[in-house]
């Protein structure tokens, strides 16, 4: 689903490139950790599937394709296959719950009726039925990331891109939206998460991959993660 | 759905721009003022001279008793030479130039000077004598007037050769003058509407850069991003344009065909219909310079 082809970024030539020949494959319906201290180069991994930013070197495959060779004109339709949710939800603060989810569809040019019919059902995947006309302000932080989850996968794609999704929660609403993606990827959608809460990553002893300072230096299929004993350590 | 999306956003967009979208308004509105001004000057200066250039004529005048011109040394014109004037007016070699040649008798002379200053004292001190005679000489082209000037202005007889197109010349540079100036307005005035467009969109684009990158991330089309901001300067500018007409038509309906056509009735004015040929124009000039500087405006401020 994604491929990443000895892939190298550089953002300017004077510091050591973000990514730094990375190989790496994610299959369909996979969950995969993507675990490091920050400036490791999670968040530039998820820039370039979502072809935000041009590889230096290499080449990056998302559902087949090589992102390099999609125009421009196509990169819309490339990103209506993968969903992303931030550490900041990312909520447009003036819209309920419900038109928060259904701009995503509305924007895409979704008629009326998908739309009433489909936000009701998504919202309550992510647990927040009954909690269609409440604005972000009023919900809780967790409840304001389903809300981003809700709405990074109301389009159904194939890919969920999570970069630090619990960077801002308690570690028990955390294990709340652990859950909630646990559900999406059963549900057969392909879920990558950027994250360093070791916690997390050893409870859903998941595929992990760890980067360091651009490399990937451990795959595991079932990892753990001891992140925060390394960063003392360094 | 995705147009009533694009609508939505364009209204909220309006609302929340509120000022700026009215100064494009009336920027607008001004600069294309003047264009259509310089526009319907140009039209009155046709207007005037398919009517003019139909009716002037070259008056050759012939020598009276007080003519002063050295052609007219030997006196007032005698027969043989009027004979003679309008003989080579009349020729094969002035054929090409000339189209109709009508003579004017003193009498006549004298029988329109009568009509023409109807009003005034002077008619009745004036006698036949102290006019002079002339042909009147309509030309197959107005613009060909020295032909005839050159030669005749130093043939015995002939007093002196007048170009009445001369005095519609120097109307007609004026009013070229006055046009060149509305355009100079016009064109300073519709710079200031595209910065103003540009800075508008600048501003409409980071208020709600937070809706845009969402478009983005949920793959949203370049177009359905955009258009909000384009339409945004385009309708103002095409609100200014409609302004600009209906300014323009109300000074030509009232102004023009109102006040001055009674003053002047012998003028052919442009009606009110000519400014709504000009309209579709104005506004589509607004419209376009809009849309060209918000779409360039996008490209620096908006990614997509």
């Amino acid at each position: 689903m994604i491929r990443f082809d000895t892939v190298t970024k550089v953002y300017d030539n004077n510091s050591r490139p973000a990514l730094d020949a990375v190989s790496l494959e994610v299959d369909r319906g996979e969950f995969v950790f993507l675990v490091g201290a920050s400036g490791s180069g999670k968040s530039t991994f998820i820039r370039l599937v979502l072809k935000e930013d041009r590889v230096s070197r290499g080449a990056v495959y998302v559902a087949g394709q090589n992102v390099a060779n999609i125009p421009s004109w196509r990169v819309p339709k490339l990103r209506r296959g993968i969903g992303v949710v931030f550490q900041d939800f990312r909520l447009l603060p003036n819209k309920t719950v419900f038109a928060n989810v259904a701009f995503a569809m509305q924007v895409i040019g979704k008629s009326r009726a998908v739309i009433r019919e489909t936000v009701p059902d998504v919202l309550q995947t992510v647990g927040l039925e009954g909690k269609n006309n409440r604005m972000p302000h009023e919900l809780s932080g967790g409840e304001q990331q389903r809300v981003a989850i809700a709405r990074a996968i109301v389009n159904r794609p194939g890919i969920l891109l999570a970069d630090e999704p619990t960077g801002n929660l308690d570690p028990t609403t955390s294990m709340g939206i652990m859950k909630v993606l646990d559900r999406i990827n059963s549900n057969g959608t392909t879920v990558v998460m950027a994250t360093h809460d070791d916690d997390i990553v050893n409870t859903m002893r998941k595929r992990v991959v760890e980067l360091r300072n651009g490399s990937v230096v451990r795959d595991d299929a079932q990892g753990i993660y001891i992140g925060e004993t390394e960063v003392s350590a360094q | 759905m995705r147009f009533a999306f694009v609508l939505g956003e364009l209204g909220s967009g309006l609302r929340r721009n509120l000022a700026m979208v009215i100064s494009i308004v009336l920027v607008t509105f001004i600069s294309l003022t003047f264009v259509g001004a310089a526009g319907l000057l140009q039209l009155q200066i046709n207007q005037m001279k398919g009517y003019w250039y139909d009716r002037v004529q070259v008056a050759v005048f012939l020598c009276v008793d007080n003519s002063t011109s050295p052609s007219c040394a030997a006196g007032p014109v005698s027969d043989e030479q009027r004979d003679d004037i309008q003989a080579i007016l009349e020729s094969d070699s002035f054929s090409e130039y000339v189209s109709t040649v009508e003579y004017e008798s003193q009498e006549e002379a004298l029988g329109h000077f009568q009509d023409q200053f109807a009003n005034s004292p002077i008619v009745d001190s004036v006698t036949a004598d102290q006019l002079p005679e002339s042909f009147r000489v309509n030309l197959v082209d107005p613009e060909k007037y020295e032909v005839i000037n050159e030669a005749f202005s130093s043939t015995p007889g002939v007093d002196v050769v007048s170009d009445q197109r001369e005095l519609l010349e120097r109307l007609f540079t004026y009013m070229n003058v006055a046009s060149a100036i509305a355009l100079t307005i016009a064109g300073v005035m519709l710079l200031c509407a595209v910065l103003l467009v540009a800075t508008t969109i600048r501003l409409s684009a980071f208020s709600r850069r937070r809706e845009t990158g969402i478009m983005r991330l949920v793959g949203a089309s370049k177009a359905v991003i955009q258009l909000p901001f384009v339409l945004e300067g385009v309708i103002a500018a095409v609100v200014g344009g409609l302004l600009a007409t209906g300014t323009l038509w109300a000074v030509a309906h009232f102004a023009l065909n109102g006040v001055l056509a009674e003053m002047y009735p012998e003028t052919a004015f442009i009606s009110s219909t000519e400014v709504l040929l000009l309209a579709p124009l104005l506004i589509l000039l607004g419209g376009v310079l809009a849309g060209v500087s918000s779409l360039l405006t996008l490209r620096r401020y908006l990614r997509v």
